[in-house]
């Protein structure tokens, strides 16, 4: 497991010291949050009803930000082909990759989730429940994300294209994500159901992420 | 015929449906006959294939 | 099994596709009229609904749809197992094939389903939790083609696509469940639907109406039939994909024999 560390630990610093990307996707989580009262209006009843599909869906878009740069610098100048070649299996390779995006990327932004509910007047109740589901999604969003990463490290308009296919296959961890916040808000049992599927969904993504992008890495360098 | 208060919405319905249709096979159609022609054209020009290996698909 | 293969194995030479698929596509479209003209026939000149009146009409063509739109997509997938795994040289031309008509079918189904709504509801669209994973099913469809057309490279492009493909299948599922619920009574087991927590259910019955008899077989034959023009059009879309490899092909052989001729003038 060694190797897999190693990877880990280059993917975080490099992602650290670049910096861009992290503040990028915490900048426009922030402006996309403080746009909304914008556009629909002050009303803070409105707002704190509707906060937790804003905040949820919000992170979804900030996370796809970094998603596209998941393999594209290392395929690019080859060490991937390196890394396909090394001992590691391809799959492992993904993981890693996927996990440092969900450290450096979904962490950050599930921890900057409760600040910006305050902006939508959230209900400060929520606010354990809203990390909690976020910490808990997150790595769906992260695995699923790779698939999509390594799918269009070649296509034309990657990035644009990235946001089509991957969209639709977050609909259950989104749909999950807001009925657990909701289902603790309105203090129906309805929390504990909701928060376990989508820990479930998150769990699944780690397997059938790293295999699909994996697949997908192989075709990509024959 | 009469159907009853929501014609419109009937008509308008099967209307859709079968111009979608109808444009699909029409597209179909005229796609095939083109790449006949391409493909004849081709052929009459003394095009060959390098080898029977890779008739058909690449 | 073993002779299941063999067949298989035969389908898998181009040419010999193209003859079997020649002599067999006016039968197949033959019988896709006849069944689509009997099934439209009977359901049109079945009693009206009793409840939802002469617009129970539309049902012969969008439940049909609705079916094709899903039916598309295991086909695809199947085919992208194919490819990816038996490397079947028609696996892919099949999937090329199928993408754009399932697409068509599943946005018929939305369209179909909204013009049947308005009258139903009130509004052309509700987020009803049927109609949302039909949508959701055409972003699905809508992103296979997406992929295809924007890689150059057409047998890397089969390849990706055939991953998204099953990709796709494997999270259909869950999307399905989770905008529609589940609810199987025997395990106990019981997942509300999405919209329940947004909206009141009784603005719109989800379980719809129980469907007569009169209703039922017209809506059968209507099925079978347009499933034969999907299977129709799909073995017409594989003829012409076919068609345009042959033609590439050749494209690229004249082009390196005229580099060889220039190649050989050169050196003389």
């Amino acid at each position: 497991m060694s190797p897999f560390f190693t990877l880990l630990r280059r993917d975080i610093t490099l992602a650290l010291r670049e910096g861009g990307a992290i503040g990028t996707a915490l900048g426009f989580y922030l402006i996309v949050i403080a746009l909304l009262p914008l556009g629909l209006g002050p009303d803070l009843n409105l707002l704190s009803r509707i906060a937790p599909g804003l905040l949820w869906i919000a992170l979804l878009l900030s996370a796809l930000l970094s998603l596209g740069r998941m393999f594209e610098t290392d395929f690019e100048d080859g060490s991937l082909e390196l890394l396909a070649i090394g001992g590691m299996p391809l799959e492992l390779v993904a993981a890693a990759k996927a996990l440092a995006h969900w450290l450096t990327t979904g962490i950050p932004l599930a921890l900057l989730a409760p600040v910006l509910g305050i902006l939508l007047n959230l209900d400060i109740a929520a606010y354990g429940v809203l990390i909690a589901t976020m910490l808990a999604g997150t790595p769906a969003i992260s695995f699923i994300g790779a698939i999509g990463a390594a799918l269009t490290l070649r296509a034309r308009r990657g990035g644009l294209l990235l946001a089509l296919l991957i969209l639709p296959l977050y609909v259950p961890t989104l749909i999950y994500g807001i009925s657990a916040i909701s289902g603790a808000l309105l203090a129906t049992n309805a929390f504990w159901p909701s928060f376990l599927i989508l820990s479930a969904l998150s769990l699944g993504s780690l397997v059938l992420g790293p295999i699909a992008a994996a697949a997908a890495l192989r075709i990509q360098m024959q | 015929m009469d159907l009853g208060p929501h014609a419109a919405f009937i008509v308008a319905s099967y209307a859709v449906f079968t111009l979608v249709l109808v444009s699909l096979t029409a597209w179909l159609f005229y796609d095939g006959a083109r790449q006949k022609r391409l493909l004849e054209d081709l052929e009459a020009k003394g095009a060959r294939r390098r080898s029977r290996e890779t008739e058909g698909t690449k | 099994m073993m002779q299941k293969q063999s067949i298989t194995q035969k389908l898998a030479n181009p040419t010999r596709f193209m003859a079997l698929s020649g002599t067999l596509l006016p039968w197949l479209a033959g019988i896709a009229v006849i069944l689509i003209a009997y099934g439209l026939y009977r359901g049109w000149t079945a009693p009206p609904d009793y409840q939802q009146g002469e617009t129970i009409r539309i049902m012969y063509i969008h439940v049909p749809s609705a079916w094709l739109g899903m039916m598309g997509y295991a086909l695809i997938a199947v085919s992208s197992f194919g490819l990816l795994v038996f490397r079947h040289p028609l696996a892919d031309v099949s999937a090329k094939a199928a993408a754009p008509i399932g697409a068509a079918f599943t946005m018929l189904a939305l369209v179909t389903g909204s013009l049947w709504g308005k009258p139903m509801w009130g509004t052309y669209w509700v987020w009803d939790a049927r109609l949302t994973s039909v949508l959701l099913l055409f972003f699905l469809y809508l992103g296979l083609i997406a992929l295809r057309t924007s890689i150059e490279d057409e047998s890397l492009a089969s390849k990706l696509t055939a991953v998204l493909a099953l990709v796709g299948v494997v999270i259909l599922p869950f999307i399905k469940i989770s905008v529609e619920g589940l609810s199987i009574p025997w395990l106990g087991l019981e997942i509300p639907a999405w919209n329940t927590l947004h909206q009141p259910s009784s603005v719109f019955r989800t379980d719809g109406p129980k469907i007569h008899a009169s209703q039922l077989y017209p809506l059968l034959y209507s099925a079978l039939g347009f499933t034969f023009l999907f299977f129709t059009l799909h073995m017409k879309g594989m003829r012409n994909e076919i068609l345009r490899r042959r033609v590439k092909a050749l494209r690229i052989a004249e082009v390196d024999r005229a580099r060889e001729r220039e190649a050989v003038a050169a050196a003389e």
